[in-house]
């Protein structure tokens, strides 16, 4: 019997997405994006930290094509740097509560009875504790770190996905090829990494689609609140927070920071949205 | 039965075009149905059994294409009006799907979706409507009907729903009822009721019945006339009996005695049909059984082979004159 | 050692269903049956008949609430969490539904040679690779299929890739679910020969549940009938099918379609009336009796035994009585 070539999920994957051009543009306006960020400092002859007392508070000019900021530094060369530490942060933090997520969740839904109960109470309670407080304890514990970030963020993200795994996996657990495989003796720990969490990429690859704007934007608020990266780094938030200050003499420190943030934050929700479409099975038939 | 049809479908085919090509689910197929005729048709997964009922009702999925006539008693039901094709459904042709919690809804009692149709295309008020759901139910043989009026379908048994779908599909007396696959979902003795009650329906209310199903052993117990498909073609037309006893094609010969019997001798292995059922979206040129057939030739791969009649009220669809066999694998 | 692969006594899997109510759902009562070795047990019913569950019992995939179900000298049903997992290497199942069995993100070749990796790490991938193909080939797979999805297969590939791992590690015992229900007409006796093909070179003991007669007929040696969980008959093939005891085999074997219009047309009878009770509720003594034709007083208050009647094991009052005419 003549059958199709075998395709990949990963292929139809692909597949579906050429079929959403909003999902596709936003994909490649973040490549683009993420190309200039990581090629773009090393084209310009500014330094994003040096100093340069004579050029203060310039608008934007052929010299510098976004401006100075109050210390005459760069302010195209600073926001991609900004754009840097933001995606970092975004996608490293992300990552790091995905992966916790994941295994937290898909433990819970599998195992059941008391163990989830209890997982899942404190996932409950870790969601009451105050986030902001939080960080500002840390702050003056620990000092500005930017690892505190890292940690900070990273410890809250993880709670949502834990929860939507674990209702994932609790309705993977009725289906008929997990009972297969425990007519196989497959053991928890197997089953989880072999069965359960193939089965959910789909679902983690979409939040985690999501989640990386909602970190990107925790750490633009932190910023904000003057918690987050400390001089001379900047993220896009502290670079909003700075530009917030000088809104009525130098609308030019603000408006770029703020719409390449919207920006990025606005595609990854769309791409977000396109492959949560591209990956429903049922949404093909 | 020389009376005029009452269906007369023509060249029926129905495709659905998409960016890989169109998958064809029915490819000009052509019959025709007698007042109060039992009709079975006979086909597998990718057949078009389905698409041929709701071809009939206009209910096919959106982009659907059809092409051809189906003329319900002159008037031509392709390309009709919804207003027509709505005033033909339900009060003309009435259908009973497959699974009986799905063509139910489970938030409301089973009075007030049989009076629904009832009050809808009859008009009748409510106290009447009421009444005549009694009627309904007890002719389809549902004990306590009052009682029955009032429960939601989750608390009846699959049988005693299929019987509720079938009582709501005679709600308008239809000239015409059609049933896709009626008795799958249902255990063995609960078909042979279901079975008892069409045929018992048949001959009270003169509706012709097309029954549609996977089963040569349904067919066997109520159709006169059988029609078998494949890929989308009828492949074989006949009366049940010559059908059974004198099967001239070779996928009707190798399902009948592919299938075990419950007495007669016990085959070493069963005589089967190789290969798998066909894909409509990948169909080969040529006839669309012929990777699986024992006595494909040449010919079988260049056009499909039309319908031929080889006895009176006998067509086939093949090329192959000889003796058939059908291998074992 | 017995002769038999698997002797049951008394199974009985009773569900707390959840709901305030103190509900229960008495899914099998009381079942016992052998199957002898290299021999094939069909096991039928209709919905209800608890069949299903019985399966999945005898496999652990639920628990039972009471019975003894001895394999390889040990019990089944009181194994520990340990020993039965070793014991699965002997003892598996294939399912109903073929391609819902089949892990849909694996491939092919993963999905047949995961039991190795479970029961065989010693193997490497080369090795495990060669036995694959193999089994394949012996199921009636190619080559070429080791790379594909479960969701490019028919229904009837999909069963083979289930055969296949099922009997990767030669199992004394195939427990198999409905193995035929779900594939297309055209399929169903190709994978029906399969599996007696491969009980013959395997030499397996296969549990054979179905609700199609005719398949149990030609697939099995032995049969049991079971009605709301509870066995009605056990009888040889040829003795229950020509010579039913119970009333509510013969109601059964009579509401098969013939698939012959004269004779289905020629038989007379009106069907078995009334239908199947609610587990929750099973009628008092006989469960069959609220549909049973001959059907007395005392069928309400006395659980009939399971006698023996010639070559049969018939769970009826009235089985053996001269005369008695269904």
């Amino acid at each position: 019997m003549t059958q199709p070539p075998a395709r990949t999920p990963w292929q139809q994957v692909r597949a579906q997405l050429y079929q959403r051009p909003l999902a596709l543009s936003a994909l490649l306006v973040l490549v683009a994006i993420i190309l200039v960020a990581l090629l773009g400092p090393l084209f310009s002859s500014y330094n994003f930290a040096t100093p340069s007392w004579n050029e203060i508070y310039q608008a934007p000019s052929l010299r510098h094509w976004l401006g100075t900021d109050a210390l005459g530094r760069d302010q195209l060369v600073r926001i991609l740097w900004g754009c840097r530490i933001s995606l970092l942060v975004g996608v490293a933090a992300s990552l790091v509560s995905v992966i916790i997520g994941v295994l937290w969740g898909a433990t819970a839904g599998y195992a059941g009875g008391t163990a989830d109960s209890m997982m899942m109470r404190f996932v409950d309670i870790l969601y009451t504790v105050p986030f902001i407080p939080l960080v500002i304890v840390m702050t003056v514990l620990f000092g500005r770190n930017f690892l505190l970030v890292f940690v900070a963020i990273g410890a809250v993200s993880w709670l949502d996905i834990a929860r939507i795994v674990r209702g994932q996996t609790l309705s993977l657990k009725q289906r008929e090829f997990i009972e297969a495989a425990r007519a196989l003796g497959v053991r928890t720990p197997t089953m989880i990494i072999r069965h359960l969490v193939p089965n959910l990429i789909g679902v983690v690859i979409i939040y985690a689609t999501l989640t990386v704007p909602t970190v990107i934007l925790f750490e633009a608020f932190l910023s904000f609140l003057g918690l987050g990266v400390h001089a001379p780094l900047a993220s896009l938030g502290s670079l909003v927070s700075d530009g917030a200050d000088h809104l009525q003499s130098q609308p030019y420190l603000l408006t770029a920071p703020a719409v390449l943030l919207a920006l990025i934050i606005a595609c990854f929700s769309y791409l977000g949205d396109g492959l949560r479409d591209a990956l429903d099975p049922r949404a093909h038939h | 039965m020389s009376s005029t049809p009452l269906l007369k479908i023509s060249e029926l085919s129905v495709g659905y075009p998409s960016r890989a090509g169109t998958t064809r689910a029915l490819d000009r197929v052509s019959l025709d149905l007698s007042p109060g005729e039992f009709l079975g048709i006979v086909g597998e997964s990718g057949s078009g059994k389905t698409q041929l009922l709701l071809a009939m009702l206009g209910l096919n999925a959106q982009g659907a294409q059809l092409a051809g006539s189906i003329s319900y008693r002159g008037h031509e039901l392709v390309g009709a009006s919804q207003r027509t094709l709505a005033s033909v459904r339900g009060r003309r042709i009435g259908m009973i799907f497959q699974d009986p919690m799905t063509a139910l809804n489970p938030y409301l009692t089973v009075g007030t979706q049989v009076t629904e149709g009832l009050r809808l295309h009859q008009k009748l008020g409510r106290k009447a409507a009421w009444r005549r759901a009694i009627e309904l139910l007890e002719a389809v043989q549902i004990p306590e009907p009052e009682r029955r009026l009032g429960q939601h379908p989750h608390e009846l048994s699959g049988g005693m729903r299929q019987r509720i779908v079938i009582a709501m599909a005679l709600i308008c007396e239809p000239d015409i009822l059609l049933a896709d696959e009626p008795t799958t979902a249902l255990d063995v003795t609960v078909q042979a009721q279901i079975l008892a009650l069409l045929r018992e329906l048949r001959t009270r209310t003169r509706a012709a019945i097309v029954l549609v199903t996977h089963d040569l052993g349904v067919i066997a117990e109520v159709a006169d006339r059988v029609l078998v498909m494949y890929a989308g073609r009828v492949v074989e037309q006949a009366g049940v009996e010559e059908l059974f006893s004198s099967a001239r094609h070779p996928y009707t010969l190798g399902l009948r005695r592919s299938i075990a019997e419950l007495d007669g001798p016990l085959p070493e292995r069963l005589p089967s049909i190789g290969g798998n059922p066909p894909n409509p979206a990948a169909l080969p040129a040529g006839c669309a059984f012929a990777p699986r057939c024992a006595q494909a030739f040449e010919r079988c791969l260049g056009t499909p082979p039309p319908l031929v009649s080889v006895a009176p009220g006998h067509a086939r669809a093949c090329y192959f004159e000889g003796k058939l066999e059908v291998s074992a694998p | 050692m017995s002769a038999a692969a698997l002797e049951v006594r008394d199974l009985t899997v009773r569900f707390a269903l959840a709901g305030g109510r103190h509900r229960v759902l008495q899914a099998v009562t009381n079942v016992g049956f052998t199957l002898p070795r290299g021999e094939t047990l069909g096991i039928v019913g209709e919905s209800g008949s608890g069949k299903s569950t019985i399966a999945r019992a005898l496999l652990r995939l639920v628990p039972a609430s009471a019975g003894v179900a001895r394999f390889r000298g040990v019990d089944l049903l009181a194994l520990e969490h340990e020993p039965l997992r070793a014991m699965r290497e002997h003892l598996q199942i294939i399912f109903q539904d073929p391609l819902a069995s089949l892990d849909p993100r694996m491939r092919v070749a993963q999905i047949i040679e995961e039991p190795l990796l479970e029961f065989r790490p010693r193997l490497n991938a080369q090795a495990r690779r060669t036995l694959v193909l193999a089994m394949m080939e012996r199921v009636g797979l190619l080559h070429s299929h080791l790379n594909r999805y479960p969701h490019e297969f028919s229904g009837g590939q999909a069963q083979r890739i289930g055969i296949a791992r099922a009997l990767m590690l030669e199992p004394e015992l195939l427990v198999c679910d409905e193995p035929i229900s779900a594939l297309d007409v055209s399929i169903k006796s190709q994978i029906a020969n399969l599996l007696k093909d491969l009980q013959k070179q395997l030499h397996l003991s296969v549990l054979f549940i179905a609700h199609d007669l005719a398949a149990v007929r030609f697939s099995c040696e032995r049969v049991l009938v079971l009605y709301l969980g509870r066995v009605m008959e056990i009888a040889p093939r040829d003795a229950l099918f020509s010579a039913p005891h119970h009333p509510y085999t013969r109601a059964l074997l009579q509401s098969v379609p013939i698939p012959d219009p004269r004779r289905a047309r020629a038989r007379g009878g009106a069907p078995l009336g009334g239908e199947i009770p609610s587990p929750l509720a099973p009628p008092s003594g006989c469960v069959f009796r609220t549909r049973c034709p001959i059907a007395e007083a005392r069928c309400a208050e006395q659980v009939p035994e399971l006698r023996t009647v010639g070559d049969s094991k018939v769970a009826c009052h009235r089985a053996g009585e001269p005369g008695l005419n269904l």
